[in-house]
């Protein structure tokens, strides 16, 4: 271990895991936070029709009672000293066996608190939304009760105080995920994609579970306590292959490369739900559980350069393919791809970026969530067509979208002094620093976080451009018009979130100062490059980007049959080819693999092996039974024959 | 006289008898062979307990007896309704018990 | 109460209950009745033994009672359990009333006997199911053994499908082969322990140290009448066979219950007579269960027929269960036990719901549906719910289970855990494409005209088992807390600890 890593090792105070005390005041209420969307989407579920009626507004209601009682909890913490802000609520032993001992039991620190506010605020927001949006949907009670379902597991998710419960929060989202994207599932395109999802996501979770299991073997806990506690005295070796288990479990739930083919398809779900759960909330739990295990990753640059190397990669492969799509969900799905590409870098540099993350994610929270409700609000308007070639010039018909719109899209393109300029700026003059392991690395990762800066600004635009200016492309049947108030209202916050944010939040320091406690303080680093003039270079790169969207789809006629185009055109348009890829090498082979055990089933193990056991004896059987003609002299025959045989035998042996 | 005449003679009787089970079609005749046979193991059982002078052979030979009178009783009556059912007492012709 | 013959009278009653529908007039009219009647009193009663068992007390049997019987032969009537027997006599108390209300239409009332010997014959298999549990004798418990397959023998028989009778037999051949291999052992094993009039008493033959080749040849007798009960890769091709031709409530009992046996039969008898053959034949073990656990979850992808679909997912969770039984730690046999709880719940969920759809639609194949969620959404929903049970979605029972296996099995074989672990993935598939073929998609406007959705009757069917899917997933301590010390006494009959985490390892040498 170099000079270097035991410094930073060292930077750090206890994980906040260990430190936590029993909870008191309004802290030891948690519970409620999850309880309260959980009643929700029981009641729902089992009241059945006759909740009909109440049940939408009831769902939202009770989300924003968990938002109070978080708010509650945060007051509360604020009013401690620093490292006290830590505390757990045990809940009820769950699984204890041998060396198992698992208690449910919730954890308080500032990055759970930061999450939860999150997740009941925009949730909350977004059921608001949903009131309108699903309003004249039969099924708009079901749709409530996933949604309460999937602010609860979330909630499980970060306030977990084991990897097993933070696990159960994990599917739990997944499935709430699941039933969301398949929730128009009578096309059995949205069901597949809801398959989909649910079964790359196994592939991340698979990887949980022998993470855990690596845990246990080598710590002999689950829980943060016990493994962040001791993660000191494990070896590295152990600890990068948890660490990169981890990883792939991330990658799963925060459709980071290599497993990020699930979430294009996964905009079949109501936009709503894209907004909260593909956009804001579960899909950065991958970031959220770099950030959480960073203990381990402190003490594994192995582990955490393949983050790093994960979401440089993705962050580059959401920006090529958001360039080509004309969907507007699957291009702000790519978007979405792309900026959790860029947490993941930053979570990947270690102490440096952890906080940077994490502000990243909450900025970026309120912004796409409120780029895909304006989406969700053009569709409402459009007949739900979701095709860009088809919009253009709305932003006379859908004043209020166009301008909530226009918050978001800046602060994405991190143009000051919206939120993004001041999360994703601080992400790449981060990538830009040179930690000692390297300048190469900082070179590289600082100018993907560059170039990607500038890709985005033009995927962004183009979006923009294509759907709100230019000439209007309508078909002939749609009649655009602006959406009902439940719908704008929660967009205008969430705009204003986007102007203002990032700005409220860094105002000295206030959030990485909140987030210390568990991130820990970081000295300043002096990146490779000086900070103005990564600034500006990304500045002017943002312009550049936008320039040359607004030339070829502000200015320019877009045709509405969307252009061959180059090879790189039509490889972006499908994913880089990804689920080619996933078609040849895994279904297929998979597919044969399947058939093939089935005829092997039935003929070699069963029709062979047993079959043949029974046909064997039946052969043997029909050969002795021959003997068995009829004749009773033949048997009496045999009969002497044997006795004389036997007779004959004594007489030898005697 | 020397008591070995007889178990030749009980030997030859029960060959004759085995002899005539074996080669028989007629249910009657295979029957007394099988009496033959029954007969020659008494002759050879009084035999043997007089050579040994002791009664249980003897003894033996009355429930041999006995047990044969039963077994002509059973035997001549299922020959009886095979007769009538199939019109024939060659043993080849009941040979149903087979597949 | 403590003198009270709880055991005895749990068996009996179901036994009477099947005696008095048999001697009843034909066509009694209320042999359904009836029968639920003396299932919920043997529930009741089982509930009442259940209390009498002290938890905190160790892995020692309990509600013991040893009777003479043929001391001749040395052999006893001896009952008891330990927390495992009991966790699996409370299993099948619960489940056979659940089925009895499930099997409520499947036979007519017609005048004959027929619907009363159908219910007779569960409620014996339900006497049956208490014996082989509670059986400390080995002579005993291969009576029960065997005896169990006359009932399932004449339900699946008389009762099944259009290929019930070569079903049947096909389950009674593998059966009995698996039986006599196990005869033989049994009485060998007599010859190989103390003898005298109880010389077939579990107590007088643990601990033996037989050694050698002897030992390995008795384990390996018990073993394979346990695999072909179980049923494990490559003798698993019975239970498809069965189930599909079986009545859903006869497949319940038969997958749910019946087949636990094997793997009690692994713990009880396998680890505890023969430790040191069973370690040597763990490798083989553990390859033939990793085995079962993805070719019956890659076989359950593949299927046509929900029935067999829903067989070759128990093949694929018995893989598991018996994965956890040897690798031998605390965690993965305390996790096979709840398993073997777990799956007993789950399948029946499975089975049931999936009866509720055959007896709709009229057709096991999955193909003949598609947009159901919109005929009949709570027969979907539940088949949802069941379906996540099956793969294991935390929060609900079996993922408490499964995990405790892998991590459990982790820690001393990380190879097969991992390996195994990808049962968890194949599970995903094989569930999610079945309810996507069954109920996505556009409604079937025909269909759903003439298809109610669940009845009363069927919502008492499925709301215990839900009811226990959420009890177990969130709240498994009592259970637990019954398993561990037995688990904990089989582990030190087989002479094993558990391995220590690595870091306290670590810590002591530096």
């Amino acid at each position: 271990m170099s000079v270097l890593e035991t410094s930073v090792g060292l930077a750090l105070a206890d994980p906040s895991a260990v430190r936590a005390v029993e909870a008191t005041g309004t802290s030891a209420l948690a519970w409620l936070l999850i309880a309260l969307p959980l009643l929700g989407a029981a009641l729902l579920l089992i009241g059945g029709r006759a909740t009909d009626s109440f049940g939408p507004l009831l769902a939202t209601l009770l989300s924003w009672g968990s938002f109070v009682v978080g708010a509650l909890i945060v007051l509360q913490l604020s009013g401690l000293a620093e490292d006290e802000r830590a505390m757990s609520v045990p809940l009820w032993d769950w699984v204890t066996a041998g060396d198992l001992s698992v208690h449910a039991g919730l954890l308080i620190d500032p990055l759970s608190m930061a999450f939860v506010l999150l997740i009941t605020f925009v949730g909350s927001l977004i059921h608001v939304y949903s009131l309108g949006y699903m309003e004249h949907d039969p099924d708009k009670r079901r749709f409530f009760a996933y949604l309460n379902l999937f602010v609860a597991a979330m909630l499980i998710l970060v306030l977990a105080d084991s990897y097993l419960l933070l696990f159960v929060g994990w599917e739990g989202v997944g499935l709430a995920s699941y039933l969301l994207i398949g929730f128009w599932n009578h096309n059995p395109a949205y069901a597949s994609a809801a398959n989909k999802a649910f079964v790359v996501n196994r592939i991340g979770d698979f990887a949980l579970i022998i993470a855990m299991a690596y845990m246990l073997a080598t710590f002999g806990g689950l829980d943060f306590a016990t493994v962040h506690g001791s993660a000191g005295s494990a070896s590295t070796t152990i600890l990068t292959i948890i660490g990169l288990l981890l990883l792939l479990g991330a990658c799963g739930k925060s459709a980071q490369f290599p497993l990020q083919s699930w979430l294009g398809d996964a905009m079949a779900g109501p936009t709503p739900v894209s907004a909260l759960i593909h956009a804001a909330t579960m899909v950065t739990a991958g970031v959220y559980l770099v950030v959480r295990s960073q203990a381990i990753f402190d003490l594994t640059p192995e582990a955490r350069l393949a983050v790093a190397v994960v979401g440089a990669i993705t962050l580059l492969y959401g920006a090529i393919v958001g360039c080509a799509k004309d969907d507007i969900k699957k291009a702000l799905a790519a978007s979405t791809m792309s900026q959790i590409g860029y947490m993941m870098l930053a979570a990947g540099l270690g102490p440096i970026g952890y906080a940077f993350a994490i502000f990243h994610l909450i900025t970026h929270g309120f912004f796409k969530a409120g780029m895909f409700l304006g989406a969700g609000s053009v569709m409402h308007g459009m007949a739900d067509r979701v095709d860009m070639r088809r919009f253009g010039g709305l932003s006379g018909m859908m004043k209020i979208t166009w301008l909530t719109f226009m918050a978001g899209w800046l602060a994405i393109l991190g143009v000051p002094p919206f939120a993004g300029f001041w999360s994703k700026d601080k992400i790449i003059e981060s990538a830009f620093v040179d930690q000692g392991n390297g300048a190469w690395q900082a070179w590289v990762f600082g100018l993907v976080a560059l170039i990607g800066a500038g890709i985005t600004a033009f995927y962004m635009s183009r979006l923009f451009f294509m759907t709100f200016h230019g000439k209007a492309r309508w078909e002939d049947d749609v009649d655009p018009h602006e959406s009902p108030l439940t719908m704008t209202v929660p967009m205008i916050v969430l705009a204003v979130g986007s102007v203002a944010l990032g700005f409220i939040l860094s105002w000295r320091g206030t959030f990485a100062s909140w987030l210390e406690p568990v991130t820990g303080h970081v000295e300043h680093h002096e990146p490779v490059l000086s900070v103005p003039v990564i600034m500006g270079l990304t500045l002017v790169l943002v312009i550049i980007g936008g320039a040359i969207a607004w030339l070829r789809y502000g200015r320019d006629e877009v045709p509405v049959v969307a252009p061959v185009g180059s090879f790189a055109t039509r490889a972006a348009r499908q994913d880089l080819f990804q689920d080619e890829f996933n078609e040849n090498f895994l279904r297929r082979p998979g597919a044969s693999l399947v058939a093939g055990l089935e005829v092997a089933d039935d003929d070699v193990i069963d029709g062979g092996l047993v079959g043949g056991t029974s046909r064997g004896l039946a052969g043997v059987a029909d050969v002795v039974r021959r003997a068995q003609n009829g004749f009773v002299r033949t048997y009496a025959l045999t009969m002497l024959a044997g006795i004389v045989a036997i007779l004959g035998a004594v007489w030898v042996i005697q | 006289m020397n008591l070995t005449a007889y178990i030749y003679l009980a030997t030859l009787l029960f060959a004759i008898g085995a002899l005539v089970v074996l080669l028989r079609r007629n249910t009657i005749i295979v029957f007394m062979g099988v009496e033959l046979m029954l007969n020659a193991c008494n002759l050879a059982l009084i035999t043997f307990a007089r050579m040994h002078g002791s009664l249980d052979g003897q003894v033996y030979v009355l429930f041999v007896m006995v047990v044969a009178a039963a077994e002509v009783v059973v035997g001549l009556a299922i020959i009886m309704s095979i007769y009538r059912a199939r019109r024939s007492a060659s043993v080849d012709d009941a040979n149903l018990l087979k597949l | 109460m403590s003198d009270v013959p709880w055991l005895s009278i749990l068996l009996a009653v179901p036994a009477l209950g099947a005696l008095a529908l048999v001697l009843m007039p034909r066509g009694f009219a209320r042999a359904r009745e009836f029968a639920l009647g003396v299932s919920l009193l043997t529930l009741v009663l089982a509930v009442l033994a259940a209390l009498q068992f002290t938890v905190g007390s160790g892995g020692e049997l309990q509600l013991t009672e040893v009777y003479s019987w043929i001391p001749q032969f040395g052999v006893s009537f001896a009952l008891g359990v330990d927390g495992i027997a009991l966790s699996m006599i409370l299993l099948s108390v619960i489940l056979v009333p659940v089925c009895l209300v499930a099997a409520w239409n499947d036979v007519p009332a017609d005048g004959t006997r027929r619907l009363q010997g159908y219910v007779a014959w569960m409620l014996l298999l339900e006497a049956m199911m208490i014996g082989v549990f509670a059986a400390t004798d080995v002579f005993l418990f291969y009576v029960f053994f065997e005896a169990m397959l006359v009932p399932v023998y004449f339900l699946i028989g008389q009762y099944g499908g259009p290929d019930r009778a070569r079903a049947a037999t096909k389950f009674l051949l593998y059966s009995l082969l698996g039986g006599l291999i196990m005869l033989v052992a049994v009485i060998a094993l007599y010859a190989e322990g103390p003898g005298g009039t109880d010389g077939f008493l579990l107590a007088n033959l643990t601990g033996l140290e037989i050694g050698g080749v002897t030992e390995k040849l008795l384990f390996l007798g018990f073993f394979i009448a346990f695999a072909i009960k179980a049923p494990m890769f490559p003798v698993h091709t019975w239970l498809p066979h069965a189930a599909t031709e079986a009545r859903p409530a006869t497949a319940v009992l038969l997958v749910g219950v019946l087949d636990k046996v094997g793997t009690f039969g692994m713990l009880r008898f396998c680890l505890q007579m023969f430790p040191e053959a069973s370690r040597w034949a763990t490798p083989v073990v553990l390859v033939l269960a990793v085995v079962s656990i993805i070719y019956g979850a890659l076989l359950a992808i593949g299927q046509k027929d929900m029935m067999r679909l829903i067989a070759f997912t128990s093949i694929s969770h018995f893989g598991f269960i018996v994965m956890g039984i040897f690798a031998m730690t605390t965690v993965s046999q305390t996790g096979s036990t709840l398993y073997m709880v777990n799956h007993g719940f789950t399948t029946a969920a499975l089975f049931l719901v999936a009866g509720m759809l055959v007896a709709r639609r009229g057709s096991r194949l999955i193909a003949d549906y598609g947009g159901w969620q919109r005929v009949t959404p709570l027969i979907a929903g539940t088949l949802l719910l069941s379906g996540l049970s099956a793969l294991s979605l935390p929060g609900l029972n079996a993922f408490v289970s499964e995990f405790m296996v892998i991590v459990g099995t982790f820690q001393r074989y990380p190879v097969f855990a991992i390996v195994g672990a990808t049962g968890v993935i194949l599970a995903a598939l094989y569930i999610l494409l079945w309810y996507q073929k069954i109920a996505t998609g556009p409604k079937p406007e025909e269909v759903a005209a003439r298809t109610h959705d669940m009845s009363v009757r069927e919502k008492f069917v499925i709301a215990p088992l839900i009811a226990a899917f959420l009890v177990l997933g969130f709240y498994p301590k009592p259970v637990l807390d019954l398993l561990e010390p037995a688990v904990t006494t089989t582990l030190q009959h087989v002479g094993v600890t558990d391995p220590a985490p690595t870091i306290s390892a670590e810590g002591s040498e530096g």
